[in-house]
């Protein structure tokens, strides 16, 4: 347990989102027949009790650095000030945690009271205390440590789409705050810049399985290492002898060795029941191009203007609350389209629309979700991709704000 | 007024042929549920009587959520004494059954006695009729089907097997869908009932229907993101049976009785054959989205495919190539009404003992002698546990408190292991279902080489399962969605304001309840095991995968834990203090 434990606040912090040091070390417990930690700290008597409150196995406690720190402690206090919590858009957040609950204080009641019915509760800041030290996540697991790994980074994440989304929304409507400009102002300058320099990756077409294995594993260490996908979201394929090998269900990008399973194309066999719950869109893809790499990430900005709709025609939009199954409209962002549809292969999936929109580009986004890209013989053309459309997003999204900020 | 029960309970005395109508309070349902939870409040105060003694209960309840909006929670849950293994008794069931009982206007009913010649117990909303089945005796369920032609009605039967006593005999609902462990039908049978037919007109309340609108869409939100379920190899499009291939990948298909884990004819015996030879359609309980259940055409007839355990069993498990062996063996079981997993492991331990193999006519003769108690029939419908004893060597009976192993191989998945060691009702995958986590990586992967953690988890699980049997949900969509969605659910149905970690709280009082019936029968820690096999010997390992043989001093190190979690004490008894403290009672006698 104590190597699980020290595993995954390692991952937070690799992450960027935990620090080796100060507040933002993360907390990770565990409970088996004890209760263990990854490390000494303060928290654990208030965390301890949690533990009692509830049937779980694994707690994770967080206090992110920034930007998320500013950006989480925001739209917490705005959700305390409107008595709701923060409902982010984003299609993870949608799918898996619906809706980010929050409490004003550090208390083992208060976080019971939302964890018994919640994957996970933020705990505001306390800004009137100059002692405080920002504001917390805390989320639990029943199975592993690893359930309060993915949700803090998704949390993370979902906050950070929220913010750059409702702001750029702010600004079109006319209707951003002074507060909203600080954080932006603050937060702006201190994102990581973009990564230009592609990776050495391995040269297709490969010739042995045991290549695949290698370059599939490669792609998908590299996409976490470029900061392109968040906790163990995404996914990666390869079509090698009429075989997909694609990267299982719920597996770290970072680590997919002994992670891919190999989906042969004709269905002769169901040992691909435990591969990503996109295989359906990667197959379709597969078969109406004539490519055989295909990489999935969710680089933050692509998300975020994948987003981004004309608030008069958003209005006016008989589908306005449904844009990510129902969006109308053909869309693009940087002249890659985007798609409506949700995770996996429901008659509203993504499985229905991404393999159209990826026939006629070699890049598409689906809607407040992430972004597919293609690559004919290996994963660089994939990559590259997959970094430039970030990389243009990001300054498209800055030139938006820019532009409505100091209009001509 | 209650919403999401119906607020009545039928008991039927079979002796006297009378009934009685209970009107629990709100305190009752919200403390027992419904399902495995309303079981196991009649059963317990039977407990210290055997199986087939006439003041033995036999219950079938629906739950809160059944014929409501709520995906997949039509199920109906049986309970009683088990014949196979004297321990709590239980089996979950699909088709319209349940959702019929409560539009008739009743969450479950409770039947007693025994009646002195069969017959079948109709209920047509408040009407309850008994009908003399003595020209139904010893006939099979499908030819009870076709004779009685439920329609629009629910019809749930028991075959010639449980009429001659194997004590693995099972319910046969609406023809396609079996309670199949435990034996229960057996118990109906020996009340001398044949069939229920059951049909009502009334509807299901729901306090907020707003509310549970939104908690489905979660939920079905969440089933389409699951490959296991909805993927393109998933359940809905291959069933159960897509679990085949991946249980050959991984090295853990019981083989040869389980003195392999590898069965090289496999890839040829997978789910995929079998849609590309049966051709097969989707079908499903009433209420689900899903749709596992496949039925195939053979030769222009409508054929119930087998679920994964079938597959498995009939063919790897005993030695056999034949996918026509297996679907004619899952029909003849169907049609007797016996528990495919318990007759299938009983010829595996009789094939290890004997040393002979099996030809598809031999293994499909012995089915029929066990079901219609003929020759070596008799012995076989025992149970393996019993016949093994019986041949005098008890160490090929792979069971665990009399009821047979499924097909998974605990050497290749130690949550699985202990999992089958300490289920309730003995040998069971479904109490713990730590596949999920192991093998189908949900929520995330847990290492299933390793005990580390797994006695807590387990012990979650099974607090978890039990609510999923209370609420009569399906257990596979928790392989997608949690009792975080079904909590919203519940509440948005009852009314009643509950959390995800409320309903765990309920499950594991109605778990341990489990445990101290067991206990009051005699059961105890050295019960709480593994046949010494998976010990000692290596399975089949390949491909890089090593299946050695399970750690003896790790498994008793994990099973301590879990009693310390589970408030046991050290030899797997209840203890009082931890009994009151559920609300239960319990005297160490």
């Amino acid at each position: 347990m104590e190597k699980t434990l020290k595993k995954f606040a390692g991952k937070l912090i690799k992450a960027k989102l935990g620090s080796r040091s100060g507040p933002g070390r993360p907390l990770m417990g565990g409970l088996d027949d004890k209760i263990v930690w990854n490390r000494k700290a303060e928290e654990t008597k208030i965390l301890e009790p949690v533990f009692q409150g509830l049937h779980i196995n694994s707690l994770a406690f967080l206090r992110p650095g920034e930007p998320y720190q500013s950006l989480i402690s925001f739209l917490a206090e705005k959700a305390l000030k409107t008595g709701r919590a923060i409902t982010p858009k984003d299609c993870e957040t949608r799918t898996f945690l619906h809706e980010l609950p929050v409490i004003d204080e550090l208390s083992p009641d208060k976080i019971i009271g939302i964890l018994k019915n919640r994957k996970t509760v933020i705990v505001a800041s306390n800004n009137r205390d100059p002692g405080d030290l920002g504001p917390a996540v805390i989320a639990h697991g029943a199975v592993s440590p690893e359930q309060g790994f993915v949700t803090i980074s998704s949390v993370c994440f979902a906050c950070f789409i929220k913010f750059f989304t409702d702001y750029l929304e702010a600004l079109q409507k006319g209707t951003a705050t002074d507060e909203e400009h600080a954080l932006f102002d603050m937060a702006a300058p201190g994102l990581t810049p973009g990564r230009k320099k592609m990776p050495g990756l391995m040269k297709g077409p490969f010739q042995t399985e045991e290549e695949v294995y290698s370059a599939v594993a490669e792609a998908g260490l590299k996409t976490v290492e470029y900061g392109l996908v968040d906790s163990y979201f995404g996914n990666v394929s390869y079509l090698w002898n009429h075989t997909l090998y694609i990267s299982q269900t719920g597996s770290s990008l970072d680590e997919l060795s002994g992670c891919i399973d190999p989906v042969p194309l004709d269905g002769s066999t169901s040992a691909g029941i435990t591969a990503s719950s996109e295989l359906s869109a990667h197959m379709e893809t597969i078969l109406k191009t004539d490519c055989r790499a295909i990489l999935h990430g969710h680089p933050k900005f692509s998300v975020i203007l994948s987003m981004d709709c004309d608030p008069i025609e958003k209005e006016a939009c008989r589908f306005s609350d449904q844009c990510h199954i129902k969006c109308p409209k053909n869309r693009w962002v940087c002249g890659i389209p985007i798609v409506p549809g949700e995770v996996g292969t429901g008659p509203l999936g993504l499985c229905n629309t991404l393999p159209r929109a990826l026939e006629g580009s070699s890049s598409a986004i689906v809607y407040g979700h992430g972004l597919f890209t293609l690559g004919r013989n290996d994963f660089s053309q994939a990559f590259a991709d997959l970094l430039k459309v970030e990389n243009a997003c990001k300054r498209l999204y800055f030139e938006k704000v820019g532009r409505l900020r100091n209009p001509l | 007024m209650i919403f999401g029960w119906t607020g009545r309970i039928l008991h039927i005395d079979m002796t006297t042929q009378k009934i009685e109508v209970e009107t629990p309070d709100l305190e009752a349902y919200t403390r027992y549920i419904g399902g495995k939870g309303m079981g196991g409040r009649y059963l317990r105060p039977m407990a210290h009587l055997p199986w087939d003694h006439p003041d033995m209960v036999v219950s079938i309840f629906s739950g809160p959520l059944c014929g409501t909006i709520s995906p997949t929670s039509g199920r109906a849950h049986l309970v009683s004494k088990s014949p196979l293994t004297g321990l709590t008794g239980d089996s979950s069931v699909g088709g319209k059954f349940a959702t019929r009982l409560k539009q008739a206007g009743w969450d479950g009913m409770v039947i007693k006695g025994r009646c002195s010649h069969p017959v079948g117990i109709e209920i047509r909303d408040s009407r309850i009729e008994f009908r003399d089945a003595t020209d139904l005796w010893g006939m099979d369920t499908g030819e009870v089907h076709r004779r009685l032609s439920p329609g629009r009605a629910s019809l749930a039967a028991v075959g010639p097997a449980a009429e001659n006593g194997v004590k693995y005999g099972s319910m046969v609902v609406d023809r396609h869908f079996v309670a199949g462990r435990s034996g229960l039908g057996t118990c109906l049978a020996n009340k001398n009932i044949k069939y229920l037919r059951v049909d009502g007109t009334g509807r299901c309340t729901v306090k907020t229907p707003e509310k549970l609108k939104r908690a489905r869409e979660n939920i079905l939100r969440l089933t389409a993101a699951s490959p296991v379920l909805m993927g393109r190899f998933g359940f809905t499009c291959l069933g159960t049976g897509a679990v085949f291939d991946l249980m050959d990948n991984r090295r853990m298909m019981p083989t040869d009785n389980f003195r392999r884990t590898r069965f090289e004819p496999a890839s040829q015996l997978n789910a995929a054959g079998y849609a590309k030879q049966y051709a097969p359609k989707k079908h499903g309980c009433l209420g689900c989205h899903i749709l596992c259940k496949k039925i195939g055409q053979q030769n222009g007839r409508a054929v119930t495919l087998p679920e994964f355990e079938t597959m498995s069993h009939f063919t790897a498990l005993i030695g056999c190539m034949d996918t026509d062996l297996v679907i004619k063996a899952n029909e003849i079981c169907n049609r007797y009404g016996m528990d495919t997993i318990s007759a299938a492991s009983t010829l595996a331990c009789r094939r290890e003992i004997l040393g002979m193999d099996y030809t598809s006519k031999a293994v499909l003769s012995l089915l029929e002698d066990i079901a219609l108690q003929r020759g070596e029939g008799k012995d076989l419908g025992l149970g393996a546990a019993a016949y093994a004893r019986k041949m005098g060597r008890p160490e090929t009976a792979m069971a665990v408190k009399g009821m047979e192993l499924p097909a998974y191989d605990p050497r290749g998945a130690y949550g699985m292991a202990l999992g089958y060691a300490l289920s309730t009702r003995g040998g069971c995958h479904l109490r713990a279902y730590p596949i999920s986590h192991e093998i189908f990586r949900k929520p995330v992967a847990t290492d299933r080489f390793s005990f580390s953690g797994k006695a807590r988890i387990i012990k979650i699980a099974e607090d978890l399962n039990t609510m999923v049997d209370c609420l009569t949900a399906c257990k596979f969509i928790f392989f997608a969605a949690g009792l975080e969605e079904y909590a919203q659910a519940f509440e948005a149905v009852t009314g009643i304001e509950t959390s995800a970690q409320d309903l765990l709280k309920k499950g594991e009082a109605i778990y341990y309840n489990e445990r101290i019936i067991n206990a009051l029968n005699g059961f105890d820690a050295s019960d709480d095991d593994l046949p010494a096999r998976f010990f000692t010997e290596p399975g089949s390992g390949g491909h890089k995968i090593m299946i050695p043989p399970i750690n003896r001093e790790e498994f008793l190190s994990a099973r301590k834990k879990y009693y310390t979690i589970r408030g046991l004490d050290s030899n797997g008894l209840p203890l009082e203090e931890k009994a009151k403290a559920l609300g239960l009672v319990w005297k160490k006698p």
